[in-house]
């Protein structure tokens, strides 16, 4: 067996309306329900937009803190779900679904486990 | 003795690696041990002879040689090592499942989560037995950064756990589509070459129509499978009319059709035959149609066009491509004349490709526009850097 995390990412800005996400969101719990019950579930987050965060830095013996987030860019990270899974093939044809679900791109990455 | 030698590595590379990998779990230990075990070969062969199955000789000495060196590594606690021999012997040497083998170890090369030019240095490299050396001057990059790219592949498809399998149901038809292209793709490089040298080139071709009858030989019920090889043998029967003693290029009117070779026109013409009677047209197929409908012609002006337009909107139909609607505007101004052809050629988005401009600049001529032909003509001179092709849009200039 293998771990997967599936990493969706997002484009900053405006959430869509939830005459969109509403039915977006049950499609994607309903997804996680099923990889639940398959077994493949691990964990999974939403995340709060990227100008919540906050990066921190270590320089010398102290901390920098600062306003994030880290990476410069129109996209971040917007959620992820690990899975445990066979091999790539089927962590792949979950990710299908979910970012068929979404609209989004979705990068699947093996984890150490 | 030592160009037999070649022949049978080659041969028996993709057949031995394919076993092995199964047997280990893990490619790179079993391309590692085909390696050991051809270098046994030259050394043993050339005084006891060839064995009577080499394959098997090959498969049995590599599996031995792979294991001893395994255990060897797993006791210094190598948990890879340690992997890999648990998986030994779960797996049992099986000669019968070999076809089965051959089959997973293509589409694990040919797998959509590895780059495109990885997938095909894969593909010759662990099927055709090419070296990376020969790989390497094949597609004009320096050995280091081959070999490289090749062992980066190798480590993705360990660590991200791209599976040595047929792929599910569901995802069939697109991964066979996917190695159908990877194919064409070595084929194409060698017919067409973008650059390079010549008889580098010819080996790439030769070893596209291998692949393609090994695809064939594991997946005989699918057509596009048939298709590709018919495809890939009519175009390669021009291949020694359609270069020009000085080294241009001979388009398909201007050759001299008394060169085609008949024996591979014959084969490819049985394969359509059989895919017409299968009656699952693909691309492929519909392409390898208008290559026999070209091969049935004596001379140009025996080509019937009008068929041949039929298979082209057939295509496009199921390929809605501008490059195909390219070569189709060429049927339709066989048929309906080249200002119907030049309409339809000024639509298509293809700025950048040489072929347009080339194909423009004739219909402008047909229609003694020379100057914007002759302007055509340079367009298309500067976008292609094959040196065949080179030599021949100059001399229309």
């Amino acid at each position: 067996m293998n771990q997967y995390v599936l990493s969706i990412y997002q484009p900053d800005g405006p959430v869509p309306e939830p005459e969109i996400l509403d039915p977006m969101m049950r499609e994607v719990e309903a997804l996680t329900a099923e990889m639940k019950t398959d077994g493949v579930w691990v964990f999974d987050a939403g995340m709060h937009p990227p100008e919540t965060a906050t990066v921190l830095k270590a320089q010398g013996d102290d901390v920098l803190v600062t306003d994030g987030p880290f990476t410069e860019g129109k996209e971040h990270l917007g959620g992820f779900t690990v899975i445990r899974v066979e091999d790539l093939d089927a962590a792949l044809s979950w990710g299908r679904r979910l970012t068929k679900i979404l609209g989004l791109p979705v990068e699947v990455r093996p984890s150490q486990s | 003795m030592t160009s037999d030698l070649a022949a049978i590595f080659r041969a028996e590379h993709g057949r031995a690696v394919a076993v092995l990998t199964r047997v280990f779990g893990d490619l790179e230990i079993a391309e590692d041990a085909v390696q050991d075990a051809f270098t046994a070969a030259v050394q043993k062969w050339p005084e006891s002879g060839v064995p009577p199955s080499p394959a098997g000789w090959i498969i049995t000495t590599a599996r031995n040689r792979a294991i001893d060196r395994l255990r060897r590594d797993s006791a210094r606690a190598d948990k890879h090592a340690q992997a890999a021999l648990l998986h030994v012997e779960a797996e049992p040497v099986e000669e019968g499942a070999v076809h089965d083998d051959r089959l997973r170890l293509i589409f694990t090369c040919c797998h959509p989560a590895l780059a495109l030019n990885v997938r095909v240095a894969l593909t010759l490299r662990m099927l055709g037995g090419l070296s990376t050396a020969e790989i390497a001057r094949a597609f004009l990059v320096p050995e280091p950064t081959m070999a490289q790219r090749l062992v980066r592949a190798k480590a993705k498809i360990r660590t991200a756990g791209i599976p040595y399998r047929v792929p599910y149901e569901a995802d069939l038809p697109e991964r066979v589509r996917g190695v159908l292209a990877v194919v064409y793709l070595i084929f194409n490089e060698g017919y067409a070459a973008s650059s390079g040298e010549t008889l580098v080139r010819d080996d790439l071709a030769a070893e596209a129509l291998r692949l393609g009858r090994l695809l064939v030989e594991l997946m005989p019920d699918e057509p596009e499978a048939v298709g590709l090889l018919a495809l890939m043998l009519l175009q390669h029967s021009r291949r020694p009319a359609r270069v020009a003693p000085d080294g241009s290029l001979v388009r398909l009117s201007d050759q001299n059709r008394d060169l085609w070779d008949r024996a591979l026109i014959d084969e490819g013409h049985a394969l359509v035959r059989r895919c017409l009677r299968r009656n699952q047209p693909g691309p492929y197929q519909l392409q390898a149609a208008i290559n026999a409908v070209h091969a049935d012609a004596a001379t140009p002006d025996a080509t019937d066009w009008r068929q041949i337009l039929q298979l082209y909107d057939h295509l496009l139909a199921l390929e809605p491509t501008p490059v195909v609607a390219l070569n189709r505007a060429v049927a339709v101004a066989e048929v309906e004349g080249p200002t119907a052809a030049l309409a339809l050629v000024d639509e298509l988005p293809l700025d950048t490709y040489y072929l347009f401009h080339a194909i423009r600049a004739d219909l402008l001529s047909q229609l003694n526009r020379t100057s914007e032909a002759q302007e055509s003509y340079r367009t298309a001179l500067s976008l292609t850097s094959n040196e065949a092709e080179q030599a021949f849009l100059r001399t229309h200039l």
